[in-house]
């Protein structure tokens, strides 16, 4: 008998087996639908797949009150504030985690405040946010910078810290000044594990999202979640998860093969 | 002529004695063996000389001016392990050094410039023996590949003196032995001079014209860390009569 870690599905059978359990979830909520509305034709709380193609072709239509589909205006309005907010983390991580990295001067300076900033809980400070940047993007863009380039920045800074000290004095007996080093040494290996850091960040990104928008937005997922909450408008909250989780999903893996396309040699052919 | 020169060296950290009193200067176009036991200050000898380090006490003098105590381009070195980037193709890794003399700011060159320094970096990867894998990355290559990448790359610097910190501890014993004769060939070819540290003591007498024996002179039985390492033995072997390994069969137990 094998033992269970050396058991490995294989090509059909290791897609088969990821799909099982989501066909699994799938099959239980339409059984759980299906008691529900027989008991009830009119419940609003596990909508049928019918009732929910509905909501989303309403979402999608053009409001003529409006001229927009609430949809596409949401998603665009999120993933507007979500993109800057990633953009502006991800440039921050960069050279302050380097810098960190990098030079002991800076990391002796500035260390001990990025540590203290990083265990602050964003939402806590939320309502600071409103206060100075008022009730606007600019407030909902800082909380997700907030929330999510401290740790960014920690996690680079270690990882540039990790550059075996080899490397350094290899690079500077190879005439390398510490501007060309950053460049050509520390950045290039900094990247793939910028790009892993970002993937992580992905998920309270959106935490954070969500979170300012269904507290202070007109526009936005979030906020259209926590509308229509007041209507018990099941059949519209439980497609705009699933839509969120499906671009969190693609920016997930967008990132993954920008990083095996510009960083091939930080991704060997691995055995499991 | 005097290429290297300790003046009365001493490394202490704290109130631990490393190194004391290394006194001694190394000739232009020599090989020195280093040697002697763990904990000897044969590696903290070699990062006096790369600059890693600063001595406690004392002088070194390169080329008869003070060395500065940073690394830099006139002492090229190879470590038995991570001498070269993994994110640079083998080519790139040699290119590497002509591309930061040549371009502050890009740290890269371009154009007519980069076409010939990749010319002089295939020349050079050919004197090791890599012309072939100038397109590969380093996790690609075997152990011995790494350590021949990693000479390249710092030869192509034409450094004053080129320091090799164990750099065959991790290879093969077949492998070790092309790699005996590659650093032999380039030695002489090029005229280089060489410092190298090794646990081998046989390696250590086979390629050097010269093996420094490091061990404490001294021992306190109270307090150990008190008397530092030096050079306690000082063969020349390009002289008739020369000693062998056997003279060192004692040393460090």
């Amino acid at each position: 008998m094998r033992r269970l870690l050396n058991v490995r599905p294989r090509g059909g059978l290791s897609v088969l087996l990821g799909l099982v359990p989501l066909l699994a979830v799938a099959l239980v909520y339409l059984m759980a639908s299906q008691a529900r509305h027989a008991e009830n034709p009119r419940d609003k709380l596990l909508p049928t797949p019918t009732a929910m193609v509905e909501a989303v072709q309403m979402m999608a239509r053009v409001d003529p009150l409006t001229g927009d589909a609430p949809l596409v205006v949401d998603t665009v309005a999120s993933l507007r504030r979500i993109g800057t907010a990633l953009g502006i983390s991800t440039a921050l991580a960069l050279v302050l985690g380097l810098s960190l990295g990098l030079l002991p001067l800076l990391r002796a300076k500035f260390g001990p405040l990025v540590a203290a900033i990083a265990v602050v809980p964003p939402i806590a400070i939320l309502p600071i946010l409103f206060i100075v940047f008022g009730l606007g993007e600019t407030a909902k863009i800082a909380l997700i910078v907030i929330g999510i380039t401290p740790v960014m920045v920690r996690d680079l800074a270690a990882q540039v810290g990790a550059i075996p000290e080899e490397q350094l004095v290899k690079a500077q007996t190879l005439g390398a000044s510490t501007w060309q080093l950053a460049l050509r040494v520390a950045l290039p290996q900094a990247m793939p594990r910028l790009i892993d850091s970002l993937r992580l960040s992905l998920c309270p990104a959106w935490v954070y999202l969500i979170s300012a928008e269904a507290i202070a937005a007109d526009v936005g997922l979030g906020y259209r979640i926590f509308l229509v909450r007041r209507y018990l408008s099941m059949d519209i909250i439980l497609p705009y998860v699933v839509w969120i989780s499906i671009l969190a999903v693609a920016m997930d893996v967008a990132l993954k093969l920008v990083s095996r396309r510009f960083y091939p040699w930080a991704h060997p052919a691995r055995g499991r | 002529m005097d290429l290297l020169t300790f003046r009365n060296v001493w490394v202490e950290y704290g109130d631990k004695v490393v190194l004391e009193n290394v006194d001694l200067s190394i000739k232009q176009g020599s090989f020195v063996s280093i040697v002697g036991p763990s904990g000897a200050g044969k590696s903290t000898f070699l990062r006096l000389a790369l600059g890693q380090e600063a001595p406690t006490k004392g002088a070194i003098d390169l080329d008869g001016r003070k060395l500065r105590a940073e690394p830099g381009p006139d002492r090229g070195v190879v470590f038995q392990k991570y001498s070269v980037f993994p994110h640079l193709s083998a080519r790139d890794n040699v290119v590497f050094g002509l591309d930061c003399a040549g371009s502050m700011f890009r740290g890269r060159l371009s154009g007519a410039r980069r076409r010939a320094a990749l010319e002089q970096a295939d020349a050079m990867l050919a004197a090791v023996g890599l012309g072939d894998s100038g397109d590969v990355y380093p996790a690609q290559l075997s152990g011995g590949m790494q350590q021949r990448l990693a000479i390249a790359q710092a030869l192509i610097k034409k450094p004053r003196i080129l320091l090799l910190d164990e750099p065959f501890g991790a290879l093969d014993p077949g492998v070790r032995l092309d790699m005996h004769e590659l650093i032999t060939g380039l030695w002489r070819e090029h005229g280089l001079t060489i410092m190298m540290v090794t646990h081998d003591i046989k390696e250590a007498f086979k390629l050097g014209t010269r093996v420094l024996a490091f061990d404490k002179r001294r021992r306190d039985p109270q307090a150990p860390h008190r008397y530092g390492s030096t050079a306690v033995y000082d063969f020349p072997l390009d002289k008739p009569g020369a000693v062998g390994p056997e003279a060192l069969a004692g040393l460090g137990d």
